[in-house]
């Protein structure tokens, strides 16, 4: 058996010893360097496009809208966002012009030589003043004004968070070519397919006319969602043009100006109690900041409302939520997809709960959290796998959270001690896989291919990007079909070679696609069983058993497609019913210490439990939790990103500062395993849950050191010296 | 001629001499297992030994190697045989995406050469200023420790 084992990272070897190519080290002959020319306003009207004339421009290939074969947009959900800009510019940092040279640096001296003329039209930097929506849902459940009527105590608050940087290691990276008549694009991505489908409306060519192959990829996180398509789109223009390939290889500064980011939230809460702290009404506000083009933002919205109400059984709900266009570089999406957002509003509102009612905060959520049976705020009863209680106990005990609760009260009401120490709490639930009918309309499709020679090669279209994602491949179908995991390897994810089995997001590709993997795996052993008698127990064997099952053919595949379970369903209009196939859900401590002399918050210890179904690999799973949790505390204590008239003017690792090993704290990691009858071996989602509650319970840990609450993100010194102005 | 050790070989390098040497190494001498990440010497992705002490590669001019030695993670093991530290990577979950890992070994290699101390802080210290977005560092931390016992 491998499931439940921590096998090696199957790409582990090759990138410990520095033979992974990530693209801008794979060797493309007659490759030439592609550069992109931005628009320096937030919102205008191009007037001119002029090119130096002292510039050798023959030496270039240049590229603008008119080049464009089909039709210039980056097609995703809406067909809003221009793949260069044509007329109108609506945000800094929009692509205009492109160019491609033989040699980098002179591809970048062409690019200061191209002037581009504005008229400059009004922009809308903030959100609160946009009345361009792109997206707004209500989930309603109950009577929530009888609700309010019934309280005994109405509590409000409003929560705000920021934006963040995915600030992956490896910048985006895309190459193009064409190859007898295919259009080639490889590189760091997450959604082959999506660049696919982009693609196609770009250059009016069909699904054998493009291959999208991902490369090694370092690092993801979300930003390489959606944001390769557009790369995809100039490389490819550029290469065409050119008649050779192209690369286009960001620096950070570009990266962090030009690409997506976490949506900036503002989040206002209404909240009725009994006297003993029972939740009676929840009336909730969401509002997101989308960015100049719509992209993800509909579905980021989705889930952050999704997730607003928090993992609490409350019989009145009114969640009402709007995401707005501003001429910002569009948002979109990145770990935890919306959900740490609305669940930063909901976890810290309990500590402004706990001094009203005069109850503290963990038994406020004993009191209220979901419980096998318990039904969410869009009706949907949770009928297994709720392992929330348990992960609340286990990070509870752990951190002696409520020892420390008083020792450290007491701590900072000595005057001597030059710190001060606070301890917080925060718990949530996470939606594992696409959300409503999303996973039925992808209707994925993964498999497993036998070759001739008794090869066994997993084929799915989700991408290795640091997560372990092949490994647990190998782990889960070895399992399904009782043969070693080394038996199996795993297809590069190539839109010529594997089935789409959807995007890598979503913490979908364990429990969605790992189950597809495990469905296909268990058709090839009927298959086996049926045709050769028995699966094979040796190698030898197993290519007896490939050539019995082949016959005649290189290779046979055994490919399924998901199938949606019967008794889960959703109403999109109505945003009511199952919302999630299931939840994952977490609970985490932070332990921190302040210094009162310069306010820094120093991170002692950080204690989470877990519930992700099943640990396919504790190691990587772990590995997820604590680098989720990671950008987490970033977020809470370090992390954000500057704009001024609409672009961000902290792009640079310099002054955008990411935890550094020092920064971050020892963690104590609790995997709880409540099964999930769906999920492969119980398996639920773990990529996304870690990133969610970091940002609340240090909020939380920080009112305790210091008495009073900072409603927004991230608890610098700066706002920590303004919180204890008097 | 700007003449300099690579991983234990003789090179000479013609181009310009403020070239970075990270350039040098992964146009000129076709190394790259070193990584760019910001270019600004803040991630530490590109980080070799010179003359065994981690630099950042990309705020190095190579003209600043000439005479010197500069060891890069091709000198360490091979996917067949991987050195002792690359293999406490490997059990310990050290590595994810994997584009850290190159600087964060030859940082690592470089402190438990020179004896440096194998307790959590001392190695927390000595990897700060390599930036890793996946791991959390935690596990990268107890992969240097293995791999200390291991050689010690």
């Amino acid at each position: 058996m491998s499931v439940g084992k921590n096998e090696p990272r199957r790409d582990g070897p090759a990138k410990l010893t520095g033979r992974a190519l990530y693209l801008d080290d794979v060797e493309i002959p007659g490759c030439w360097h592609g550069v992109t020319v931005r628009s320096s306003v937030a919102h205008g009207r191009i007037k001119s496009i002029t090119y130096d004339p002292a510039f050798d421009w023959a030496s270039c290939v240049v590229v603008t809208a008119k080049d464009i074969p089909g039709k210039n947009v980056v097609a995703l959900i809406e067909p809003d966002q221009p793949l260069l800009a044509d007329g109108i510019v609506r945000h800094r940092e929009e692509a205009v012009v492109l160019i491609a040279h033989r040699e980098r640096a002179t591809a970048y001296e062409a690019a200061k030589r191209v002037k581009i003329e504005y008229e400059p039209l009004p922009p809308i930097f903030d959100m609160g003043k946009s009345d361009k929506i792109f997206k707004s849902y209500m989930i309603s459940r109950g009577d929530v004004d009888a609700g309010f009527a019934a309280a005994h105590i109405v509590v409000e608050g409003e929560y705000s968070t920021p934006s963040q940087e995915q600030a992956y290691i490896e910048n985006n990276a895309i190459a193009a070519y064409e190859e007898d008549g295919i259009l080639v694009i490889t590189g760091s991505l997450q959604c082959p397919y999506y660049v696919l489908k982009a693609m196609k409306q770009i250059f009016n060519r069909d699904e054998t006319k493009i291959r999208i192959i991902q490369t090694v990829t370092g690092g993801g996180f979300g930003g390489k969602e959606e944001y390769p398509s557009m790369i995809a789109g100039h490389a490819a223009l550029l290469s065409l043009k050119a008649g050779r390939p192209v690369k286009i290889v960001y620096d950070r500064h570009e990266d962090m100006a030009a690409t997506t980011k976490r949506h900036p939230a503002v989040m206002r809460h209404r909240t009725g109690l009994t006297k003993d702290g029972k939740l009676v009404a929840q009336d909730i506000e969401v509002i997101m900041d989308g960015g100049a083009y719509a992209t993800l933002s509909a579905v980021v919205l989705s889930r952050g409302t999704l997730h607003a109400a928090g993992p609490y059984e409350c019989p009145n709900v009114r969640v009402r939520s709007k995401v707005v266009m501003t001429h910002t570089p569009p948002n979109g999406a990145f770990r935890g997809f919306g959900a740490p957002q609305t669940l930063f509003a909901v976890e810290l509102h309990w500590e402004k709960i706990a001094d009203a009612l005069k109850i503290d905060s963990l038994t406020l959520r004993r009191r209220n959290i979901f419980k096998l049976g318990s039904t969410t705020a869009t009706g949907q009863k949770l009928l297994e796998s709720v392992g929330v209680e348990e992960c609340l106990q286990k990070a509870v005990k752990n951190s002696k959270y409520e020892a420390k609760r008083i020792e450290y009260s007491r701590w900072n009401k000595n005057a001597k001690n030059k710190t001060w120490k606070g301890i917080g709490l925060a718990v949530c639930h996470h939606g594992a896989g696409f959300t409503g009918s999303g996973e039925v309309y992808l209707a994925s499709r993964a498999g497993i291919a036998l070759t001739r020679d008794g090869q066994l090669i997993v084929l799915a279209a989700s991408t290795e990007i640091g997560q372990g994602t092949n490994t647990m491949f190998a782990q889960v179908a070895s399992d399904a079909l009782g043969v070693p995991a080394s038996w199996f390897s795993v297809e590069t994810p190539d839109t010529h070679k594997v089935p789409d089995s959807g995007p890598t997001v979503a913490s979908r590709t364990c429990m969605v696609v790992g189950g597809l993997v495990s469905r296909a795996t268990k058709d090839l052993k009927a298959a086996f069983e049926a045709e050769y008698g028995r699966v094979p127990k040796t190698s030898a064997d197993l290519k007896k058993a490939a050539a019995a099952l082949c016959k005649d053919a290189a290779a046979r595949r055994f490919e399924v497609q998901y199938e949606k379970p019967p008794d889960v369903t959703w109403n999109d209009a109505s945003y009511q019913g199952d919302a999630y196939g299931v939840y994952s859900y977490a609970a985490l401590v932070a332990d921190l210490e302040i210094d009162k002399l310069t306010y820094e918050v120093r991170l002692n210890k950080v204690t989470t439990a877990q519930d992700i179904g099943k640990a396919i690999n504790p190691l990587l799973a772990e590995g997820q939790i604590i680098g989720g949790s990671t950008q987490g505390l970033g977020w809470a204590l370090l992390e954000e990103p500057i704009f001024k008239d609409g672009v961000m003017i902290n792009a640079q690792l310099t002054n955008y500062v990411i935890p550094t090993s020092l920064d971050t704290p020892p963690f104590d990691v609790i995997l709880v395993e409540k099964p999930y009858s769906r999920g492969p071996f119980g398996a639920k989602g773990v990529g996304e849950l870690p990133m969610d509650i970091p940002g609340p319970a240090v909020a939380a840990a920080v009112k305790h050191a210091i008495g009073r609450m900072i409603p927004t993100l991230p608890q610098t010194p700066e706002r920590i010296a303004k919180a204890l102005k008097p | 001629m700007i003449k300099l050790t690579v991983n234990g070989r003789k090179k000479t390098f013609g181009g310009a001499p403020f070239t970075r040497l990270i350039d040098a190494l992964r146009e000129d001498f076709a190394l790259t297992g070193t990584k760019e990440g910001c270019g600004e010497g803040e991630c530490g992705a590109c980080t070799v030994l010179l003359d065994g002490e981690p630099v950042n590669s990309c705020l190095i001019p190579v003209c600043q190697a000439e005479g010197r030695k500069v060891e890069t993670i091709e000198s360490m093991g091979s996917p067949e045989k991987l050195s002792k530290l690359q293999a406490g990577f490997l059990a310990c979950g050290g590595a994810q995406c994997g584009i850290c890992t190159p600087g964060m070994l030859m940082t690592a290699s470089a402190h438990i050469r020179t004896n440096g101390k194998c307790d959590d802080k001392s190695i927390r210290t000595a990897l700060s200023g390599n930036l890793c977005r996946c791991t959390g560092y935690q596990d990268i931390v107890k992969s240097v420790i293995k791999a200390a016992k291991d050689k010690r």
